[in-house]
Parts: C-alpha cells; sequence; structure tokens
C-alpha cells in the first residue's frame, strides 16, 4: 500500500499516460555514460562480428555506409526514468549486418569503443528491432550521443543501445554486460519494468 | 561488486523525514529515517517516489549526499527545477514528519569504497557535488587518509553546497583541498575571474596525472563532456575517470 504524499498532485498529461510505468517525458536529450566520450576517428572505425573465435564479418566506415540504411522514427525510454517520444534516426538494419551469417548461436555481446559492453539475444535484434544508427535528427551522431555509430534497439531500455559500436560477439549463452553486472536488468524490457536484476 | 550493487533494490521502504536543511536558495538536503535501511556506499543513489491521494505515482533517482551510518538515516539534497514534478514538492512542501517512498541504495559503478587507497579526484559541477560529498563524508568517517582533491564549479559564492562543512574540511591539514571556479560571479578579491574549468585551473587544483588518481566527475551533461575532455587532454587516463553526468530535465542528484 503505496503511501500518500500529503499534497502531491503530480503533473499528468495524455501523453505521460502511454509511456512505460514509472517513465516521464522529457524533450531535450540526457546522457547516460559510465566515463569519458570517445572520440573516434572514422579512418580508424571499424564494426566487426565474431562467433568468439573468429571473425565473420568486417566492415570498416566506408563498406559500412555502402549499406543499404533506413530512416527510424521511435520512441526512447531510459532506465532513469526519461522517454524522449518520436525521435528519428538513420541506420543499418541488423538484419542487414546478419543477413548471411549462418549461426545456432542465441546471444549477442555488443562491444563499444571506451570498452562498454551490452548483452542481447539474437532474436531482440532481428525482424526490424534493432539498427545500427549514425544519424540523429538528419545530422551525424554527436559523440556524446554515440557517434560515429551505436546500437539502437528501441523496445528495451536505452542502455542496452550501447554507443560508440564496434562490434558483436555471437554467444552460446546470455552473459551480463556492463550494467548488467552492476546490478541492471539482464533483459531490460521497459513496459515490464525491468529496471534492476530481480524485477 | 555485482550483486552488491543494487542491494534491497526491489523493496519500497518507508522513510519518515526527521529534519530538513537549506543548502542554497534552491536546494534542501532531507535527512530521513528509513525502515530497515540496508546501508550504502558512497555515490550510490535512491528512487523517491511520490503518490497522489488519486494513486497517480512520480519517482526520481536522488543522490545520497551522507555517509552510512549505523541509525538507517540517510541524506539527501535535491536541487528545485523550475518545471520539476518531484523536485519542488521536495524542497518546498515536504514538512519534519511526513514519510515517502523510497528503495535502494542504487548503483554500483559510481561509488567510492573506503578500501580504496589511490589518490582521488573528485570533480562537482553545480548539484553534481551531492554524490561527491557523499564520498568525502564516509572518507572522513571511515577514519580515511586516501588524499582526496576536489574541483567545485559553482555559479556564484551563494550556490556552495555544504559551504560550512567545506570550509572547515579545508581547514583541516590532512584533509580534503578543495579548489572553486565561479563560472558567473566571484567572491570579493578573487584571483581568479569568473569562468568556466580551463586547462590553468586543472593544472593549478587538480592531481597531475602522472600520480593516475582515479577521478569522479559529476555535474551536467555539457560539464562532464567538458571537464573529461580537459583530464584526458593533460595526460590522465581515461579508463581512471569515471561519470555520472544529468540533462537539464533530468532530476537525478
Amino acid at each position: 500500500m503505496a503511501i500518500i504524499s500529503r499534497g502531491f498532485a503530480g503533473r499528468r498529461s495524455a501523453a505521460e499516460a502511454k509511456l512505460p510505468p514509472g517513465q516521464y517525458l522529457t524533450t531535450d536529450f540526457p546522457v547516460l555514460s559510465a566515463g569519458p566520450t570517445p572520440h573516434i576517428s572514422l579512418d580508424r572505425w571499424e564494426f566487426t562480428i565474431d562467433d568468439g573465435s573468429n571473425v565473420l564479418r568486417r566492415w570498416d566506415w566506408k563498406s559500412f555506409r555502402e549499406l543499404p540504411s533506413e530512416t527510424i522514427t521511435t520512441d526512447l525510454h531510459c532506465v532513469t526514468r526519461w522517454s524522449k517520444l518520436g525521435t528519428s534516426w538513420e541506420g543499418v538494419s541488423l538484419d542487414v549486418l546478419l543477413a548471411d551469417v549462418k549461426t545456432d548461436l542465441p546471444y549477442a555481446m555488443f562491444r563499444s569503443y571506451g570498452d562498454y559492453t551490452t548483452n542481447l539475444p539474437l532474436k531482440d535484434l532481428m525482424n526490424k528491432q534493432a539498427w545500427i544508427a549514425f544519424k540523429y535528427n538528419g545530422a551525424d551522431l554527436e559523440p556524446e550521443h554515440g557517434g560515429p555509430a551505436r546500437l539502437l534497439v528501441p523496445h528495451l531500455y536505452l542502455w542496452k543501445s550501447a554507443k560508440w559500436v564496434k562490434g558483436l560477439s555471437l554467444m552460446p549463452h546470455d552473459k551480463p554486460g556492463f550494467w548488467e553486472n552492476l546490478g541492471y536488468h539482464i533483459y531490460g524490457d521497459p513496459w515490464l519494468e525491468q529496471r534492476y536484476s530481480g524485477e | 561488486m555485482a550483486g552488491t550493487a543494487v542491494l534491497g533494490r526491489v523493496t519500497w521502504r518507508a522513510a519518515r523525514v526527521v529534519a530538513v536543511r537549506d543548502e542554497t536558495a534552491t536546494a534542501r538536503t532531507l535527512v530521513l529515517a528509513v525502515r530497515d535501511w540496508p546501508g550504502q556506499v558512497a555515490g550510490q543513489h535512491v528512487d523517491v517516489r511520490l503518490t497522489a491521494p488519486d494513486g497517480y505515482s512520480a519517482v526520481r533517482s536522488y543522490s545520497i549526499a551522507s555517509a552510512p551510518t549505523s541509525d538507517g538515516r540517510i541524506e539527501i539534497t535535491v536541487e528545485r527545477l523550475p518545471n520539476g514534478e518531484v523536485s519542488p514538492y521536495l524542497t518546498q512542501d515536504v514538512m519534519v514528519g511526513d514519510e515517502l517512498e523510497l528503495r535502494g541504495p542504487i548503483g554500483g559503478w559510481f561509488v567510492w569504497r573506503s578500501d580504496q587507497t589511490e589518490l582521488i579526484q573528485l570533480v562537482a559541477g553545480g548539484s553534481g557535488i551531492v554524490p561527491l560529498m557523499a564520498m568525502i563524508r564516509s572518507r572522513r568517517s571511515a577514519g580515511g587518509n586516501s588524499p582526496f582533491r576536489l574541483l567545485y564549479s559553482v555559479r556564484q559564492p551563494e550556490t556552495v553546497f555544504y559551504r560550512d562543512e567545506l570550509q572547515a574540511l579545508s581547514n583541516q591539514s590532512d584533509s580534503v583541498v578543495i579548489t572553486y571556479a565561479y563560472t558567473r560571479v566571484t567572491p570579493k578579491d578573487w584571483p581568479r575571474p569568473a569562468g568556466r574549468i580551463d586547462a590553468p585551473f586543472i593544472a593549478m587544483g587538480a592531481w597531475p596525472s602522472s600520480l593516475r588518481p582515479t577521478s569522479y566527475v559529476c555535474g551536467p551533461t555539457s560539464f562532464v563532456e567538458h571537464t573529461t575532455d580537459l583530464l584526458i587532454s593533460v595526460g590522465h587516463d581515461r579508463e581512471r575517470i569515471r561519470t555520472e553526468r544529468f540533462g537539464a530535465t533530468g532530476e537525478r542528484k
């Protein structure tokens, strides 16, 4: 039974009613990062897919940008409780990146410049659910928001959308990444309010 | 580290407001007696939940400002945001004796543990001082003498949190060395003109990078981006810099 806060009315809007539980609406774009923002030069950038022992696919910036891209309009939900609606991105679908990868490995660990990692089931990356995004609102993605390129997997809390990605490793079993090791939920569905492990 | 990071995470606990203390014109510290509080590590935060009579609730995260104690009390310092939903209530409406709900402590990354022995560089922008103050207070209550330095950027002298306590600390020889940057208005006769933290200020006030300190940087996003870039440009290891950022509307801290 919740304790009623004497004199607290709150601030409600029709838009807030459509948010996942415990989220509030923001119009700016806050940043959550564990450390300094890395600044990655495009001639050194690469994205690789491996299976834990062999590199299966590799793109440099030029070959990555030659892949077919899509524009994505989506809502974002951060575990720190802000949500931002109708954000606009351009990126390469993971369906494209994984198209010729034959694997039985059902999990992926994303790796980032700056040593961030986050884990996802492979099925959450397929069927138009995840992209490697390189533009936000029509402009090159700013470093503080993950540029030159970040994972965008908007149906999960935003910490899963790893900034500064440099690759993914396919795994036979699910393993916690950086924040997941520090107590965040292993999966992170905002609609089920899976913020912290045990929820 | 894993597992202990978010002890008590799921349980909402009743917390009674036992004292309030104004830090500045817009920031207030709440002293909370929390039922079955499991204890915290410096730098962790709590979720605070307010519930309206019709059941509507709003939750925000606030850093803990106090050192761990055995009496189940914690302090949070809340900065009132002009269009905030929760912070105006916590800084203006809450009275001693009121009950709130909270859960935590939460967070296992932006923390300082009393068994850390390396040099510590703290860098605070505005209300970003709160979790760093918990580290300073925890160091003191643990009887620690690991060397701390604090760079504290504020708009003007009146916006310094914990002013008397920091003043008393900086008068002790084995304590925390504090250097202020005033971005808008300085105290009278202050040697450095008003302005944001820059490279000469880092050189004057921060541990040299050659001593390999661990740095904790907390403040608004633009502040954290700016100061971590500066620290890296004068040779600090990016791996030894931990950050916590909040946006313009973020009510964390």
